[in-house]
Order: C-alpha cells, then structure tokens, then sequence
C-alpha cells in the first residue's frame, strides 16, 4: 500500500501546505522537505526487494465501465525515478523556501510543487494507461501553473501556455495511441501489454499506435521539433526549472518509451525512428546551446540535448544501450539539477544569470562554488564522477552499434565537445577569474548550498561506488525494459579502450571551446538569431496566430448577428438534408388517391392560401389580423367537417381571444415598416417557397405511407372500458396522457407569469392599476348583449366541462368559453368592472387550478396505486354522471385556462402605454 | 382533399419561413403563428382524413364508429393550440419590451446580442441603469 498511500499523502501535504507554512515560518520550507524525504526513505527501503527482482502491485477498481483502475506496479524502473522525483523532490522543497522567501506567493509554490511530485511519483507508478495519462495532464498542467508563477510578466504567461499547448496536445496523441493499445489489446493494463507483445506487434495498428504515443513522449521530452518549450519554461523559479524542466517531469517522456520499450521495440519502425529523433535533438541542443549567454537556458538546451541522448540510446535498443540510457538519465538528473541550483544560488545573490559578466563569486560563495565545480566536472565527463562512467558507457555503446557506428559517434563527440564547454561556462566562469563588472553578492544561506551541494556529491559518490548503484537500482531497472535477468558491471577504470581515446579528445576540443567563449557566445547568438526565422518555434507562432484568426473568421461568418441568416442557414440546411435522404422516395410519390374535393373544401382552402399571401403583403396591422383570423376559423371549419369537433371548438375559442389579445396591444406595437430591400426580399421569398414546397412535398409521402400504429385502435379500445370515457381525445388528454397534460398546464402557468413580470417591470409600481380615466364611448348593442349573453356563455362553459369526458367538449375548451365571455363582459364594459366581477384574481385561479390537477393525481397514491391512476366512484352522482379523478383533473385544467387567458388579457389590457 | 390540405400547410410554411426572414420583430411574430397553423394542418393532415367519423363512442355502444378519425393527432393539436396561445402572449410582450428599451424593432440594430459591440445605445442605457443603482 506504500504506492497509494504516498501518492495520496504527497496530495495531502500539497493540501495542507498553507498552514505549515504559517505554522512553521521561514522552517516551512525545513519542515515539508524533511516530511518529504520521510516519503524517500520509505522508498528506499524498497531497493533491496526490488533489486532481487520482485515487483509490487496494488490495484483496486476505480470506473470498471471505463477500464480505468487505480492500478500500481513497481518495479526497478518506477523505483529508479520514484527515487529521483521524491530526494530531488525534498531538496528542492528546502532550496525554495529560502529562494522565494518573502515571495507573496510562497504558499502557492509549496503546494502546486507538491502536486507535481505526486503526480509524477504517480505517473511512474501507474499500472494502468488511463491512470498514468491523468497523472500526465495533471504533471502539465501543475507544470503550466509553475512556468506561471510569476503570472504578472506576459512572458511568463506565454511561456506557460506554450508548454501546456505543446505538451497537453502531445498527451492527446498519446491518449489516442493507448486507446489504439485498447483496441488491439482488449485492456489498459501496460503489464497486459506486455505480456502479449507478440500479438501487438503483429497487429496492423501497432505502428499508428507507435506513433502516437512516440508523439506525446516527445512533446514532453522536449525532442526535436517539439523542443522550444523547455527553454522558455525558463522563465518559472530556478527551483522548478531545475526540478521540473531539468531533474523530473521533461524526463516522462523517457520513461513512457522506457515502459514501452517492451511492448513496441520489436516494431522495425522503432529502432530507426526513434534513434533518429533523439540523435537530432542532441545535435540540435548541444548547438543550440553555444550562442546562450544566460545560465539558465545555456543549462536549458543542453538538458534537451540530454534528454534527446536518451532516446537516442532507447531507439538503439541493445542491452548495453538501454542500461547507458538509464544510467546516463541518473547522472544527468543529479549534475542538472545541482548546476540549476547553483545557477539559482548566482542569480539571488547578484541577480545576474549572464555568463559574459559573471566571475569571481567563489570568494563569497565557496559552498556554492564547491558544488558548481562538482557538477560541472561531472557534466564535462572527467573522471572520478559519474558523469565519466555514463561518457565512456555512451561511446561503448555507439561504437558496437551494427548501423552507422562512425557517423553517430561522430555526432554524439561534437555533442560532447559542446557540453564539455558549457559545464565550465556555467560550473567555473561564475566564480573564477575577473567579472565583467562589480558584483555585491549577498550571503549565502546554507539551504540555497546545502541542496545542490548533496547532488553533486551523490554524483561523486556514484562515481566512485558504480557498482553499488549498478546493484542497487541499474541491474532491476534494465531488466524491467529487457525482461530478462542481466549482470552490470560498471568501473571508472576499463584499461587504454578506445573509449578512453574518445573522452581524451572530448575534453580537449571542449577545454579549446571553452576558452574560446566569448568568440563563440557572440557566433552563436547571431547565427542562431539568422536561423530562427525558419525555426520550429516561429512555425509554432504563426501556426497559434492562424488558429485563432481563423476562428475568428469562423464565427464572424456563423455568427453574424443577423437573426434571418440564421434561420436562412437553418432552412437551407433542413431543405439539402431532407432532400438527400428522400430522394429515392420522389419517383414513388404518386399522387394519393384523389377524392374529388368537396366545393366547401376548395373554398376554404382557397381563403387559407389567399390570406396566407395577403399577410406576406400587406403593410396594415388590422388587415394582419383579420387575414390571420380568417386563416384560423377556416382551419377550424376543416377541423370541424374532418371528425375534430373539440379540435374545431378549441380553435374558434382560440382564435377569438387571439384576435383580442391582437387588438388590444397590437396599436402598441412598432409599425409595419418594409425594411429589406428588394434583393433580401427575393432570395427570402425563394428560400420560403423551397421550404413550403419540401413540407408538401413530405406531407404527401407521408400520407402515402399510413402508419400502422395500434395506438389509435388500443385508445379506442381502452377509452371507455378502462377509462369510462366516450370522448376519446379528452380521455387522452386527462387520463391516459395526463402527466403530458398535467406538465402543459405548468407550463402555461410559466407563460402566463412571464407576461405578467414582463409587462409589471415596466410600470415603475408594480401591481398598481390604471385609475378609470375618461369614460370611453361604448358601444349599446354590445354593451346589452353582453349582460345576456355573458351569464349564459358561463354557464355553457361549466356545460362544455361537465359532459366533455363522454362528448364534445372538456376542460380546455370550457375554460376557452368562459374566459370569451369574460372579456367580453371586460370589452362591454371596462376591465376594472370585469376585476369587480370576478370573486377572485386570475393568478389565484391558475394557482387553484394547478393544485387541483395536482392533488386529483395524488389521490391514487393514497389508494396505493401509481400517481394519477383514474379512480371511479361506482355509483353516478345526479347530472354530472360518473365521478372520477380524470374529471376531478379536468377541472383542474378548466380552472388554469380561465385564470391564465384572464390574467393575460387583464395585464394586456391594463398596460399603461 | 389530402392534396389540397398539403398544399395549404405548404403555403402556411413558405408564408411563416418568409416573415420570419423579416428584420422586422413584429413581422417575425406573425411568422410565427403561421408556422403554428401550418404545424396544426401537418399533424392534421398525418392521419387519413375522415369526414363525419369523431372518436366519439356513441351512447350505448363500447366502440367508436368503424373508420373513426385517428385520435392521437387530434390530442396533440388541441394541446398545441392552447400553447400557442401562451407562446404568442409571451412573444408579443417580448417585442414590445425589446421596442421599448431599444427604441427600434429592426432585427440589424440589435446585433449586438451575438457580437461585442463597442458602444452602443442598450449598453449605454445598461451602464446608465447600473450607475443608478448604485
């Protein structure tokens, strides 16, 4: 449980950081770091097991539907970097405290870096593809909030998007290439992958998914051409460049193709792919780095170099290539990030990171000079270090190479050569012979020494006790990539080899280019700034700005702000796409069966098309509405001769109060002006005519086609033997269909309040109605008829509710009747008189209504049975007939339709202008 | 009469498309009813058309008359129409807000709903109301 527990507890501590930091002051930094190296230690214990050759593993389910399981192996791989991550981890913890002292943002350095080490501790300790992926996004994103830190410089935050864009698209890919892994394998789990190689290997997609997953390795291994984050990722603290961007989370990439080294090194397309890649970025790092003048990016390129040399060494893929790459990765890993902080160390106490002014800081800072010099001759390679033995083991390797043994070592010694050169630049220069201008260096503080002093000194130490690490964690860790028992033995001293021959040389062209500097620097800065036009960092640039112009573009020409070119865009796009798909039906489209029509058919039809035209025309409101009502009393005529006699009702009822909602607002409203000019008009007029002609056109391929549905017949059927209802469509509406009934009324309901706040926002006193002004001139007929006509149309309406379960009629169409003659009443005479004459407000009636409905559903719960089952009394009451909940419910909608189209035309008609 | 009634929603559909091209707001809500109409007629229109047959079971029967008209599109569009009714309510109070805020009903004025526009009289108008507040 040691994987789990640390990986949790390291999120812990990233949790609690704040309140440490307070607790504890300027110890904070003293206290997390030596928590942290507790973790190391707990660890290290781990190393002997490991080294016998056994391996952990913990897993327990997480989402099983996704294949995603918090599954963890370790083993001499995931021990190795666990190691690193988790020691560099708690120096750095300690460094930073004093290097951010007094930094505002101390807290938030604490905790983000914290983070990082779980999360990478949990990448290399992941079994499972997806759960390494998230630990990989969440490596990028804390990297992208450290690169961040100092979020007010704008170069700090292009620097951070830059490396999350880069690397966040990498990890894409890699995602892209596990699912592959998926597909091929049948699981997520890379020890499964492993064991069934073979078969991958085989398979036709190995490749693509090779592909993919080498592409995210190499976005966050900063190879070429991806490798112009890392160097601006400069830009975050010393102490993350040098723990993250140097000693840790650049080295994931190598770890993913380490861990895969199983699985896809069998595939010819590795050995030449990768090995290239990863000679390129060595090359292109190691140059790149000769025109730098600032410590820490001189240090940046060639930690890009390294870690191209260490794919390099991957894509080799011998037995003694792989275990040079894992040992040179250890040696790199401790001299980097000792020289970063020493670089850290310069710049606070001068605030100077420029190689061609430093000097002579030796005096003030020994402690830290002693530890750049440790370091620095580790990195050049010279014997007793650790450096040399990983140097040596590099040209053993290359010179046993079947393919091209010349031209790589060839590479590789001008590599060599330049880091020979940088190690003094940034190791001796700083501290050693004249400044370029005076310097007053503050004291140096033992936790800005202390940490990078113990890494340069592990790397004399493995230096000097090879086979001790070669034990320890080498020997377990080549076998986890090579899967076979392996003995290492590694020595400073190997006799007069040729390798020797090889370092001999290195060191002596690198001492030539080191005193060479100051021509050298200059050189290189100019010709790298001639090159950097075509460089991948510029493709980069202009790649981003054309993303985004373009997606500008996109929504300046979708998102136009023109309310008809989007309907234009809708209506065209319907038309094309139903076009398409019916098609092969057009040719079988006969014409239906032709009735002769009736001559009142026609007529009616006739009036529907006429005023549908006129309405398109004409430019008065009343002549709207009249077209508009004759439209829909000729639909409700139709409605009435085609066997829907409460679809007719409904009609008539609606479409007189539409007509009097029209005329009482419609004078309020702006005029008709004719705005488009005669070329919309046109094109409009056309697209209109396409889109009628296509709902024609489906209108009749659909009633060539009748549906079969047992719908209709089961609700005939039904109707009156479970639902004691004769008129099927109410019974439809209040029992079988009540819910959709019932969630229709709300709805309403919510219209209704719509209007209501609408129209209250905007007198200034809500709920205040107008005083009776002048007495209007009304008319008599109307004015006489109404106190007949009003009471009666009440009744009928109460008439129409009653007897609609069994005929014509119902809830809906009741409440339409009362609520006409209501209003008509409010015409005849004024709304205030309406407002007397009704015993209760509109909105009460709505809310009665809604509860009514509501509680003749809840009824049936009590009896047990599910919400709005229709329950009957046996025996019929005097007039009204059968007695169920159904009525009870139509009631209910009775009640909500006359609140609402009251409370509507009431707010309407009260509107102050 | 299948026929006829199709063409009639097709013309409904081609006159609602149209005035909802319009950049007219009150013109856009007349669109809007037509569309209804023609829906109506389409659902209408989806079952086989039946003169004088309700789904009605006469007194004394268990059944509706053979060849009755289909119920269910029957059940939808008076559901349909009663909606309308609320969606027309709310949309002609939506209008007449946005005319009075805005002072026009010309759809190009009010662009600047979808797109940033620099200054414009509705953000003014919001600034001023924001100040006011305060």
């Amino acid at each position: 449980m040691l994987m789990p527990f640390s990986i949790v507890s390291g999120i812990g501590l990233a949790i609690l950081a704040p309140w440490l930091l307070r607790l504890f002051k300027q110890r904070g930094g003293l206290v997390m770091a030596v928590l942290v190296a507790g973790g190391l230690a707990l660890f290290a214990m781990q190393i002997p097991a490991i080294a016998d050759g056994s391996v952990v593993r913990v897993g327990f389910p997480w989402i099983p539907s996704l294949n995603l399981a918090f599954s963890f192996h370790l083993d001499g791989l995931s021990l190795l970097f666990c190691l690193l991550i988790i020691g560099i981890g708690s120096l750095v913890l300690l460094y930073g405290g004093s290097y951010l002292q007094g930094h505002p943002a101390l807290t938030r350095f604490f905790s983000i870096t914290l983070l990082f080490m779980s999360a990478m501790a949990g990448l290399v300790l992941s079994g499972n593809a997806l759960l390494l992926f998230l630990f990989w996004e969440m490596t990028s994103i804390t990297s992208f909030l450290l690169i961040g830190f100092e979020h007010k410089t704008p170069a700090a935050r292009a620097a951070a998007w830059q490396a999350l864009l880069v690397t966040g698209a990498g990890g894409l890919a890699m995602l892209a290439g596990f699912v592959l892994l998926f597909e091929i394998s049948g699981s997520f789990e890379i020890q499964e992958w492993i064991q069934s190689a073979g078969q991958i290997q085989q398979h036709p997609l190995a490749p693509a998914a090779f592909v993919l997953i080498l592409l995210g390795a190499m976005s966050k291994s900063a190879q070429f051409p991806f490798h112009f984050w890392l160097p601006n990722a400069m830009q975050a603290p010393t102490p993350v460049s040098a723990y993250l961007h140097s000693a840790t989370m650049v080295k994931a990439g190598v770890y993913l193709l380490a861990r895969l080294f199983p699985v896809f090194s069998g595939l010819e397309l590795w050995g030449p792919t990768v090995s290239l890649v990863g000679l390129v970025t060595l090359l292109a790092g190691s140059l790149l780095a000769l025109g730098q003048s600032d410590l820490k990016r001189l240090l940046a390129y060639t930690t890009v170099a390294a870690l191209g040399s260490m794919v390099m060494l991957l894509g080799l893929g011998t037995p003694l290539a792989v275990k040079t790459g894992l040992a040179f990765l250890f040696a790199h890993a401790l001299y980097k990030g000792a020289l970063f902080l020493v670089a850290g160390g310069v710049d606070h106490a001068v605030h100077s990171r420029d190689v061609r002014e430093l000097g002579g800081l030796g005096r003030a800072m020994p402690w830290t000079a002693l530890a750049a010099a440790l370091a620095g001759l580790s990195m050049a390679g010279l014997p007793p270090f650790f450096g040399f033995i990983t140097k040596e083991l590099v040209y053993e390797t290359l010179l046993q190479t079947s393919r091209l043994p010349g031209l790589l070592t060839g590479a590789v010694l001008i590599s060599f050569v330049a880091w020979v050169a940088v190690s003094g630049w940034v190791g001796l220069t700083p501290f050693w012979g004249r400044p370029g201008r005076e310097f007053h260096a503050h004291k140096e503080p033992v936790s800005l020494w202390l940490p990078p002093l113990i890494l340069a000194s592990l790397g004399l130490a493995a230096g000097l006790f090879p086979q001790a690490f070669a034990d320890g964690l080498l020997k377990s860790a080549t076998e986890a990539l090579l899967l076979s028992p392996q003995k290492i033995k590694l020595s400073l001293w190997h006799g007069l080899t040729p390798m020797l021959g090889l370092s001999l040389l290195t060191v002596a062209l690198g001492l030539g280019l080191f005193a060479a500097r100051r021509w050298i620097l200059a050189g290189g800065e100019r010709f790298w700034q001639a090159v950097a036009a075509v460089g991948p960092a510029n493709l980069y640039q202009k790649g981003l700005k054309g993303i985004l112009s373009f997606a500008a573009w996109l929504t300046r020409v979708l998102q136009s702000g023109y309310l008809r070119v989007y309907i234009l865009f809708i209506v065209l796009f319907t038309i094309l796409l139903t076009f398409f798909s019916v098609w092969s039906l057009l040719e079988e489209i006969p014409l239906p069966r032709v009735d002769a029509p009736r001559f009142y058919d026609v007529i009616l039809v006739a009036i529907i098309i006429i005023a549908a035209i006129q309405v398109t025309r004409t430019r008065s409101r009343l002549a709207t509405i009249a077209m508009l009502g004759s439209i829909g009393y000729s639909i409700a005529i139709l409605f009435l001769l085609y066997s829907g006699p409460d679809l007719a009702m409904v009609q008539f009822a609606m479409e007189t109060l539409t007509v009097i909602l029209f005329v009482l607002i419609i004078y309020r409203l702006p005029k008709f002006a004719r705005l488009s000019g005669k070329l919309p008009r046109v094109v409009d007029g056309l697209v209109a005519l396409a889109g009628g002609a296509l709902m024609t056109v489906l209108m009749l391929l659909v009633s060539n086609h009748p549906s079969n549905s047992n719908l209709a017949n089961y609700y005939a059927n039904a109707s009156l033997s479970q639902a004691n209802g004769r008129n099927i469509v109410n019974v439809i509406l209040v029992d079988f269909r009540g819910l959709d009934t019932l969630g229709e009324i709300a709805v309403l309901s919510i219209a209704a309040i719509g209007v209501f706040a609408l129209l209250s926002l905007n007198n200034n006193k809500p709920g205040q109605r107008p005083k009776e002004t002048a007495k209007l001139q009304r008319s008599i007929l109307l004015g006489f008829s109404a106190r007949y006509m009003v009471p009666l149309m009440v009744i009928f309406s109460f008439f129409l509710l009653i007897r609609g379960h069994n005929q014509i009629g119902g809830g809906f169409v009741g409440g339409l009747v009362a609520a006409s003659a209501l209003m008509l009443y409010a015409i005849a005479t004024s709304p205030a008189e309406l407002r007397k004459l009704l015993p209760v407000e509109p909105r009460s009636l709505v809310g009665s209504g809604l509860l009514v409905a509501l509680f003749s559903g809840l009824i049936s719960l009590l009896a047990g049975q599910p919400f709005m089952t229709g329950l009957w009394l046996k025996k019929a009451v005097l007039v009204i007939g059968k007695v169920g909940t159904p009525v009870l419910f139509d009631v209910g909608v009775y009640l909500v339709v006359v609140g609402i189209v009251l409370w509507i035309l009431l707010t309407f008609s009260e509107e102050t202008p | 009469m299948t026929i006829l009634l199709a063409v009639a929603a097709g013309v409904l559909f081609a006159a609602g498309i149209y005035m909802i091209l319009r950049r007219s707001l009150v013109k856009i809500l007349i669109g809007l009813l037509l569309l209804s109409y023609a829906v109506n007629l389409l659902l209408f229109n989806s079952a086989s058309l039946v003169p004088g047959r309700p789904p009605i079971i006469p007194a004394g029967q268990d059944l509706p008359p053979i060849g009755h008209a289909d119920p269910v599109p029957q059940a939808l569009i008076l559901t349909a129409i009663v909606i309308s009714f609320g969606v027309t309510a709310f949309a002609i109070v939506l209008i007449r807000k946005a005319y009075q805020v805005t002072g026009t009903d010309d759809l190009n004025e009010m662009r600047c709903t979808d797109l940033p526009c620099e200054t414009t009289e509705v953000m003014d108008e919001f600034a001023e109301s924001g100040e006011r507040m305060k």
